[in-house]
């Protein structure tokens, strides 16, 4: 399988320490820790694959104790920077893990809500935040997603904090009709109109002449005459 | 070199403040005491003796310091009352025309932050006080003058004030030394005013002489107020509103009367509103040149006011299509214009300049193509030579892009009727190729023409035949090219061979189409026709309604209804007949307004896309306005884009990859190579 042989290509390896003693120590310590990583790994993974499917995933899920469609999933998709919607590879499950410092069921459960913390992190947010957008982009050259699941990912990615915004939003966004899809750029720019502090719901200082895609224009115009 | 803080801490400090106690006390009785003018005599003469003091006795640093005490003590304390003084202060100066006393004062007061703002303001309330009174006069004199000399009052009061103007710039330029705060407050703004209130009189003012049509009343009004500086702002502002408001009626009146209108005479109103405005500009710019001297500001004026109505629509006709409309009714055979050549050519003049005032440009051409290809391909254009020179003359304000695709239409007709000429020569040289109809073929060169949809139309056999043997002919003159025929504009001369007689009968080839079916059978339901024929619904119900439902009823139906059903069934009408020997059974065209804006929009999105493509292309990083302002100007020539329009277009191009946001400025687009 080809995962197995990129394994043993790439061992791990620790040239970098200088004790020969230490050396040995430390390759033990690195396998060993990999090796619950890995034995975590193949407890959820689909044989066949060799890799973790959405099966997998949401037994996972089960196990965390979280709901499959719980935002933190999203984070640790993010965390993993797993790259296909629903499957997480050996390595990504690796990087992930050794990222968070976990190789266990209970460590993992318990690094959750740091994990959220991180997200939350501005510096980290707009990343998570485009990440989410990109997650959902499951067919190769694909670059937008359609409304419903847009609405669906706006809520779970920023309803909790923005929640007055996300409602408004995402009903405009199932009663209009210009926009069957959503791409990037007025992805990221959902999150600058609810970060930007405009006024709410009077939208006064919303300046349509500025660079704001359209559908907010026309989302704004829509909220204007809803208040009139 | 040695430091000055025993000069400053132990000398300095208390020199000044002694000499401040000195000229507070001098001050306090002076200002008691003294005129205007002589304090500010005293006041100078004691700056100049501490500037001598200071070069005789003190180090060279205590003069600012020394000064500045005086300066405060003698003319910063006592501004207000200085300058307020009844009858010697700013004012009775002004009043008295006293020059070197205001020279004297604005040198004391310059070297104060903000001390000439006081004496500016002064200048500038008497400046207002004597020109309002001379207005206010005026306003008398004229209320008891008699009336048959009206203009009189105003020309001494223009005359006035051009004195007063010119009085007071003396003032600024001598006294003032043309500082920038007087300038201001010369009021040219104030004459403007008064200019405005004089124009503004209800019964002689400018809108009045506009409205009766005084030309010589309105060109002694331009050579007054051209005198004042920006004089004629008012002038021309009234000139524009007023030009505005009776385009903007004629275009309501023409709207009225085509809901009121009889359904049976539509366009009538939009044609004569064209009319109408033509005259109205003929009118306003003899105006111009006339009265206003050919002024820029009045072109402008005249320009700006048909700009605002000749863009508005009537009866959901835009006043582009309104216009390619009368353009067509002059160009075309029996239209309702009837005139002389030199007529017509004079009236496409007029229409190419009113043309420069609408904005959608682009929606003009593209209703004008689509008649000149109707009046062309049906042979209805009355004048090949007037067909010709308004493009010319649109070519002259659009330049040759906008009229190439035209005159490559009018190009393809001569080139067509030679060509049919070459087809003719074939058909007597290969007698047998010959199809047994006499068959005309214009080619067009797709580039040039209107889109037309083409149908796999089943053609009748002998039909078939024809376009068999033209393409064997094209196909000895010229390799490489493809002829895709379009059925819905040929014409077809049939023989109806009625009871009581045979008449020619003059149809569209769908028509013809569907007669030649009863060629073949009797009696025929409109599944069956739609089956032989493979024709859309609406295509159909078009065509058998001209047949059997119209002035002209060659196919009877079952049931004799007034409209066409799917139920319904034709038979040929071997009974129709009629006085002439050859009649014509007109086809109502589709209409083509909803396809040519369609089709319009859609060339706008690509310009609109290719305009921001070759902005960024060469500047590479922009602001969001910036960009679409320019663009907007790039665009203007062909039309006005929507804000939105624009928008979407540059999401678009993000998606394609063509522009990218900026990462920390969501206000700044990138091109991306």
């Amino acid at each position: 399988m080809p995962r197995t042989s990129k394994r043993k290509s790439a061992p791990p390896n620790s040239s970098s320490v200088t004790s020969p003693e230490g050396r040995s120590v430390s390759i033990k310590a690195k396998t060993k820790g990999m090796e619950k990583i890995d034995r975590l790994f193949n407890s959820y993974a689909n044989n066949s694959l060799g890799m973790i499917d959405p099966d997998g995933i949401e037994a996972l899920c089960s196990d965390l104790g979280v709901d499959y469609t719980d935002v933190r999933i999203l984070m640790l998709a993010w965390k993993l920077k797993a790259e296909r919607q629903g499957y997480f590879t050996q390595d990504e499950w690796r990087t992930g893990l050794k990222a968070l410092g976990v190789d266990s069921l209970s460590k993992l459960k318990k690094a959750l809500p740091e994990l959220e913390n991180e997200v939350g992190k501005s510096s980290n947010y707009e990343d998570f935040y485009s990440y989410a957008f990109r997650y959902c982009l499951t067919e190769e050259k694909q670059k937008s997603v359609d409304i419903e699941s847009i609405c669906e990912l706006l809520n779970l990615v920023l309803g909790a904090q923005f929640h007055p915004q996300v409602d408004l939003l995402i009903e405009y966004l199932k009663v209009q009709s210009d926009y069957k899809v959503i791409n990037l750029d007025q992805w990221m720019n959902f999150l600058r109109f609810c970060k930007e502090q405009i006024s709410f719901p009077d939208l006064e200082n919303y300046d349509a002449s500025q660079a704001w895609p359209l559908i907010l224009d026309n989302f704004v115009e829509w909220m204007r005459e809803k208040h009139s | 070199m040695g430091q000055m803080v025993r000069y400053e801490d132990d000398f300095e400090a208390d020199m000044l403040e002694d000499t401040g106690a000195y000229y507070s006390r001098k001050a306090s009785s002076w200002i008691e005491d003294d005129s205007c003018p002589d304090y500010m005599l005293k006041s100078e003469e004691c700056l100049k003796k501490e500037r001598d003091r200071v070069s005789h006795y003190l180090h060279s640093s205590s003069e600012t310091k020394l000064l500045e005490k005086v300066q405060h003590e003698l003319l910063v304390m006592y501004a207000n009352r200085l300058l307020e003084k009844e009858h010697s202060g700013c004012r009775a100066l002004l009043r008295d025309d006293k020059l070197e006393d205001l020279s004297r004062m604005y040198r004391l007061y310059c070297k104060i932050p903000r001390g000439l703002d006081p004496v500016a303001n002064i200048f500038k309330q008497h400046i207002t006080a004597e020109g309002t009174a001379l207005v206010e006069q005026a306003e008398d004199a004229a209320s008891n003058q008699a009336s048959n000399a009206p203009g009189v009052q105003e020309q001494d009061l223009i005359s006035k004030i051009i004195k007063l103007h010119n009085k007071y710039i003396v003032y600024v330029t001598r006294c003032f030394q043309n500082h920038t705060l007087f300038h201001k407050k010369v009021p040219h703004e104030l004459l403007v005013m008064y200019a405005n209130r004089l124009l503004e009189k209800e019964h002689s003012g400018c809108r009045a002489l506009l409205r009766d049509d005084k030309l010589e009343d309105l060109s002694s009004k331009y050579w007054l107020y051209c005198k004042i500086p920006q004089g004629l702002d008012p002038v021309a502002n009234i000139f524009k509103q007023h030009i505005t408001a009776e385009g903007t009626a004629l275009v309501e009146q023409a709207e009225d009367a085509a809901s009121n209108q009889a359904s049976n005479a539509p366009g009538v109103q939009e044609q004569v509103l064209i009319r109408k405005i033509i005259e109205l500009h003929d009118k306003y710019m003899e105006y111009v040149t006339r009265c206003f001297q050919n002024h820029t500001l009045f072109h402008k004026a005249l320009k700006e006011a048909f700009e605002v109505f000749c863009n508005k629509t009537v009866s959901g006709s835009s006043s582009a299509e309104l216009l390619a409309t009368f353009c067509d009714n002059i160009l075309k055979k029996g239209g309702s214009e009837k005139l002389s050549d030199e007529a017509i050519e004079e009236t496409l003049e007029k229409v190419v300049k009113l043309f420069a005032y609408i904005s959608d440009k682009d929606l003009f051409a593209e209703f004008y193509r689509k008649k000149l290809a109707r009046r062309l391909l049906f042979d209805r254009s009355a004048n090949d030579d007037h067909e010709r020179s308004i493009l010319t003359k649109l070519k002259e304000q659009c330049g040759g892009q906008f009229t190439s695709k035209m005159e490559g239409m009018v190009t393809d007709l001569t080139l067509a009727r030679e060509n049919q000429a070459s087809f003719e020569d074939y058909l007597r040289n290969n007698p047998a190729a010959h199809p047994g109809i006499d068959l005309t073929v214009t080619v067009l060169t797709t580039g040039f023409w209107p889109s037309y949809k083409s149908f796999d139309l089943n053609l009748p056999a002998e039909m078939v035949k024809c376009v068999e043997v033209f393409k064997g002919f094209y196909e000895t003159e010229t390799k490489h090219r493809k002829l895709t025929w379009i059925y819905s504009l040929g014409t077809c001369h049939i023989n109806g061979k009625f009871e009581e007689k045979t008449i020619e009968l003059i149809v569209s080839t769908y028509q013809a189409a569907v007669l030649l079916l009863f060629n073949a059978s009797d009696r025929l339901s409109y599944s069956e026709i739609m089956a032989q024929l493979n024709l859309t619904h609406d295509d159909l119900v078009r065509l058998l309604h001209s047949l059997a439902c119209a002035k002209y009823k060659i196919l009877s139906k079952e049931p004799n209804t007034k409209t066409i059903s799917q139920s319904d069934y034709f038979e040929f009408n071997s009974k129709f007949t009629d006085k002439l020997r050859r009649i014509k059974i007109p086809l109502p065209p589709v209409d083509e307004r909803k396809k040519v804006v369609e089709d319009v929009d859609k060339d706008r999105r690509y310009a609109i896309d290719a305009a921001i493509v070759r902005i960024m292309k060469s500047r590479k990083v922009l602001g969001h306005q910036q960009l679409v302002s320019e663009c907007v100007e790039q665009l203007s020539r062909m039309f006005k884009p929507d804000i939105k329009a624009i928008k979407k277009r540059m999401e678009d191009l993000i998606t394609r990859d063509y522009l990218e946001r900026d990462k920390d400025n969501p206000n700044l687009f990138r091109y991306l190579a």
